[in-house]
């Protein structure tokens, strides 16, 4: 079957394994430019907006329902695409180009507000499209045993990308003397720059199995049957369910803890400064001690996060928060693709990937519509409590399926 | 292609892209700085100190006045050192918002006196919007926006702040205040409230509220801490100065043109469209107890308009090249 496929293929060492682990580093490198990209046009479409254009940004918030589904349905139909021909780098390309695409889109929108939501959807739908052939050949280009270490040093690379975007707009905003145009053309080059580096230094990998099973929708759907891969699906979607959202937690903090407002710009900073510093050793502990313990782990680290939340008083568990916030993120976004990764068949990767992240964000989705209704029912104490409350029965429910070492690699 | 080849292609390209988007930059600086060399604006605009009174506003336009405090006095205009997002004064006090830029972007309320001097800061969570002083300067109310994480994660929200001049008391979010709708709480995690005006009597004000997607006229009181739905789908609320009509945006239903402005009559319940036509989405103020003025965004600049308050007459061309009007009343 195809694990111990998987488990055959898992000793590529020598050239072809230093050849593939330097598609992670190309791939981590596209993935970082396009955080600039994109980070440098979030920083300034707020300020672009009101005093650029004079709108009432509200009107984009309508749109945000419809732009989640579309991009579920789309990341799904990209995962199918990129297996069935073969072509991950290409559908990954096409969903970086989109995103490229849509920098210079912002300037040719004008002022008009609704070609401006059109074009954040076709980012936003770019972005979609290219996860899961992006994760399926980072998955692809090592060995079973490093996959927690090449997811940990791609998202490592993304997070740095998003931690400079913000910089690098204001220093553009400064030179050219407050024009948001030259923001968006000098984000459009750098997004260009990382499709660049993925057409020339990512590699289609291959593989190691050199049979080609048909890659069919019938198949894509077996791949929901009993086995680890659903396991592991059915183990992850429920915590997903039970994670408040990070513009909820903002709010709670911002609440909780009464501190002054312009400290709030730097909660996702310090998200981010521990998501970055632990991504890496936290992949390479997954490899050691089991992707699966990482990633319990992991929600863990959220479900203590919570219970400051309750409890905490002052600035140090506010800090605590953010910190913790960040490693959890570090102990279960890139860890879950290294754990699902190695269950699928090669010439399902995409596809499989593909699925768990959807379900992951639909799921994510729906917690964040819930805790609203949890909060205006029961006011933000309760909703805390009761979210920490799912999030502890779902990681009880999901410890076994997630340790367990049948069939994992 | 060898490594080498790849390498240096990319390098070529890097040096390309670093060129074009480093001479957009420059080209995009030097626009600005020919719009100065060419004196955009009134030509008969005097640079000087400004002092609280008469017609007030915001500077627009690609010249170097542009986000200028300035004031106009028989068809001649003063523009002040001082530069604001959003401004707004009434008696001796005015605020000032403002947007300090940096790899995290600070903002602020200013407070002003009548010479323009700061009196006070308070630290604001996001992009300013609204601004508006009661009527004998006691308080002041603005209203930001707050982004979410990312905009490609999350929609943006509102929040709206109050601040009592004489205790130097901030009220950070009117969500701290209680909202009731037929005798009963509203308590929806998604409210949003924006676009504050006063009354007269330095507690009563004016505001929306948003809630599942429709947008309330609420009516407050700041002592009490409490606030009350009147009626659905207006925005923006303006009160006149004799505190009986509101002034407002409501949804016509048009994408091209989402708002037009209404007047309410607080004791009859009557409303009727004002004769501006066209689209306009700003908060409206008082220029004199039968008139109400607005901004236009007209391409890269903003002129402000004005047209009677009582759905007659038409729209006339107040200011060329300003935004966020106020009538303040003359030192006394």
């Amino acid at each position: 079957m195809y694990l111990s496929e998987s488990r055959v293929a898992g000793t590529p060492s020598g050239g072809a394994g230093r050849h593939l682990a330097g598609n992670v580093l190309a791939l981590g490198t596209v993935s970082l430019l396009t955080d600039v990209s994109s980070e440098m046009v979030a920083a300034v479409l707020p300020l672009y907006l009101v005093f650029g254009l004079g709108v009432s940004t509200l009107q984009f918030g309508l749109l945000d329902g419809v732009y989640t589904g579309a991009t579920a349905v789309l990341r799904l139909a990209g995962g199918h695409v990129a297996d069935r021909f073969r072509r991950r780098k290409l559908v990954a390309g096409a969903g970086y180009g989109m995103s490229a695409a849509s920098k210079l889109g912002l300037l040719a929108a004008g002022g008009s507000v609704p070609l401006i939501g059109l074009v954040i959807g076709v980012d936003r739908a770019g972005k979609g499209l290219r996860t899961a052939p992006r994760d399926a050949m980072i998955s692809l280009s090592v060995s079973p045993e490093s996959q927690g270490r090449a997811f940990g040093l791609h998202r490592a690379l993304d997070t740095t990308g998003a931690l400079l975007g913000p910089v690098a707009a204001f220093g553009v905003l400064w030179l050219a003397a407050d024009a948001y145009d030259a923001v968006f053309v000098a984000a459009f080059c750098v997004a260009v720059l990382g499709v660049l580096v993925l057409a020339l230094f990512v590699g289609e990998p291959r593989g190691v199995t050199s049979e080609r099973p048909k890659v069919t929708l019938r198949a894509a759907t077996a791949l929901l049957g009993p086995g680890p891969f659903r396991r592991v699906l059915l183990a992850v979607v429920p915590l997903s369910l039970a994670t408040i959202s990070d513009g909820f937690l903002y709010l709670l903090l911002q609440r909780r803890f009464d501190i002054a407002v312009g400290w709030l710009p730097l909660f996702p900073v310090g998200v981010s400064l521990a998501y970055l510093a632990a991504a890496v050793p936290l992949g390479r502990l997954a490899d050691r001690v089991g992707r699966g313990t990482v990633v319990a782990g992991g929600y863990l680290t959220m479900l203590a996060c919570y219970a400051l939340l309750l409890i905490g008083d002052g600035l140090a568990p506010l800090v605590a928060v953010l910190l913790l916030r960040g490693l959890s993120y570090a102990a279960t976004d890139g860890v879950v693709s290294a754990l699902a990764g190695p269950l699928l068949p090669e010439h399902q990767r995409a596809t499989g990937l593909a699925v768990i992240q959807t379900g992951q964000a639909l799921a994510a989705m729906a917690a964040s519509w819930l805790f609203g209704l949890l909060w205006s029912a029961w006011g933000p104490q309760a909703s805390v409590a009761v979210m920490a409350g799912g999030l502890a029965v779902a990681v009880a429910v999901a410890l076994p399926p997630l340790r367990s070492r049948a069939g994992v690699p | 292609m060898s490594l080498r080849t790849r390498s240096l292609v990319l390098a070529l390209a890097a040096l390309l892209l670093a060129g074009a988007a480093g001479g957009y930059t420059l080209w995009a600086a030097g626009r600005r700085d020919a719009a100065t060399a060419a004196g955009a604006g009134p030509p008969d605009a005097v640079r000087g100190p400004v002092r609280l009174g008469g017609l007030m506003f915001l500077a627009a336009g690609a010249g170097p006045d542009n986000g200028h405090v300035a004031g106009e006095a028989g068809g001649s205009r003063t523009v002040a050192p001082q530069t604001c997002a959003r401004f707004y004064a009434a008696a001796g006090t005015a605020v000032c918002l403002r947007a300090e830029r940096g790899a995290v972007t600070r903002y602020h309320a200013r407070i002003l006196d009548r010479g323009l001097r700061e009196t006070r800061s308070v630290e604001l969570p996001g992009v300013p919007s609204r601004a508006r002083v009661s009527a004998a300067g006691h308080l002041v109310a603005w209203t930001v926006f707050v982004s979410g994480d990312s905009y490609l994660t999350s929609g943006m929200s509102t929040r709206t702040g109050l601040l009592d001049t004489r205790t130097g008391e901030v009220v950070q979010s009117l969500e701290r205040f209680a909202l009731f709708r037929e005798g009963r709480r509203v308590e929806e995690a998604d409210l949003n409230y924006w676009g504050v005006t006063f009354a007269r009597d330095e507690d009563t004000f004016y505001a929306s509220a948003s809630t599942g997607g429709v947008v309330h006229l609420v009516r407050g009181s700041v002592s009490a801490g409490r606030m009350e739905v009147l009626r659905e789908n207006a925005e923006c609320p303006s009160l006149s100065p004799d505190g009986t009509r509101v002034v407002y945006k409501k949804r016509t239903g048009d994408a091209a043109g989402p708002w037009r402005l209404h007047v309410l009559e607080l004791g009859t319940g009557g409303e009727r469209p004002l004769a501006e036509t066209g689209n306009v989405d700003d908060q409206a103020a008082w220029l004199d107890s039968g008139t109400v003025m607005y901004a236009k965004v007209r391409g890269d600049s903003s002129d402000v308009w004005a047209v009677p308050a009582d759905g007659t007459g038409r729209p006339r061309l107040l200011l060329r090249d300003a935004y966020s009007p106020a009538a303040v009343e003359d030192d006394g």
